[in-house]
């Protein structure tokens, strides 16, 4: 299993530099054009970053979410899953940054290989920010009456993350 | 929506810091707390760089649009609403592959193109259709192959094996967009019936 996900991205790397050269494109420019928009996505997500993580902090430092662990944290214990996840499951519907953020405090306090942060990584690597998206994408054409896309995108973030915790478990403990 | 959230974080916080007798934490939070942002986009920055590269060269090599031509039959079920020739169906394909790849931030102007394509067959401009609806579950769930960013952030944190987690991860975005089409399938049935 390890094996496939380590020649993964070696051979899409491959694949897309191969074919490049095969249709004789100037691959060396195209990539400094992709690399110097990357570098601009960086900057404009920047603003966006400091602000999440100044409010996040404030809401994690102040331990109002110790009362929100309080009830979900014995049932946590019973699967031996760490309650440091809950705070990124309730945050990752909402904001992609405020979650990597968590996953970040997860990394530095135990470490990306342990069974948290192997948990972490899984779940803000297999959805994405409905919340965010939405607003983005529905604002963008001015549709304002969204039916049942919001529910319906919190419920697949929902089974997404129950696949991850059940997926972890056998995996990796 | 995201500012609402973002005052509830601030005030929740700053209040029950208040009745906890933990301001001075807050206090200390709010002066080291831009550092820590500069410390997360600093660990971000140099992978996002290089695979904008590398996905650029696949885009103009026609390699992404390749990768759109497959995904083509399964779309055509997904979004039976699209016309056949339709571009939105090409910048849907687009963005789930730009997706797939773990390139997020590419994936969002084939998004964004792709729902004013269907904003142009919308018949009520204020109502999303169903064909956006799917689209949209379809990308939040985002079937992501390789999530580039925490393989970054792995990586940055020295983890041994940093790719590790990308076959656990893609078993549960598969389920969480299988369930998600799914539960939107049922109600739209409903909806017709």
């Amino acid at each position: 299993m390890n094996f496939i996900s380590i020649i993964i991205i070696p051979i899409i790397v491959f694949i897309i530099v191969t074919y490049g050269a095969f249709k004789k494109i100037d691959i060396y420019n195209s990539f400094l054009n992709g690399a110097s928009n990357g570098l601009k996505t960086v900057f404009s997500i920047f603003p966006s970053i400091i602000a999440m993580i100044f409010a996040i902090n404030i809401f994690l430092d102040s331990g109002v979410i110790n009362l929100l662990l309080g009830w979900i944290t014995p049932l946590f214990n019973k699967l031996n899953i760490p309650q440091s996840i809950v705070p990124m499951m309730l945050l990752r519907p909402i904001s992609g940054n405020a979650s990597l953020v968590i996953v970040d405090q997860i990394f530095a306090s135990y470490g990306p290989d342990s069974f948290v942060g192997r948990l972490a990584s899984t779940i803000q690597g297999c959805t994405d920010t409905t919340i965010y998206v939405l607003a983005l994408y529905f604002g963008s054409v001015k549709i304002t009456k969204t039916r049942h896309a919001l529910y319906n995108g919190l419920f697949a973030d929902l089974i997404g993350i129950i696949t991850s915790i059940i997926v972890c478990l056998l995996f990796f403990s | 929506m995201v500012s609402i959230i973002w005052v509830f974080l601030i005030v929740a916080g700053i209040v029950y810091g208040f009745f906890t007798g933990n301001i001075e934490t807050i206090n200390s939070s709010i002066l080291t707390n831009a550092k820590s942002g500069l410390d997360l986009i600093m660990q971000i920055l140099p992978m996002l760089v290089l695979w904008s590269g590398l996905m650029q060269i696949a885009e103009d090599s026609g390699l992404l649009n390749k990768f759109s031509n497959l995904l083509y039959p399964l779309l055509s079920k997904l979004f039976p609403s699209l016309p056949k020739d339709n571009p939105a169906l090409g910048y849907v394909a687009s963005n789930i592959a730009a997706n797939a790849i773990g390139l997020g931030s590419a994936a969002t102007p084939f998004g964004l193109k792709a729902m004013q394509c269907m904003q142009e067959l919308n018949e009520k401009k204020d109502t999303a259709t169903d064909a956006m609806i799917t689209f949209l579950i379809l990308n939040t769930s985002g079937v992501t192959i390789i999530p580039t960013t925490i393989i970054a952030m792995r990586s940055s944190y020295e983890s041994l094996m940093p790719t590790e987690i990308i076959v656990t991860s893609l078993i549960a975005t598969v389920c969480s967009s299988f369930f998600g089409l799914l539960l939107d399938y049922f109600i739209r049935k409903r909806k017709h019936y």
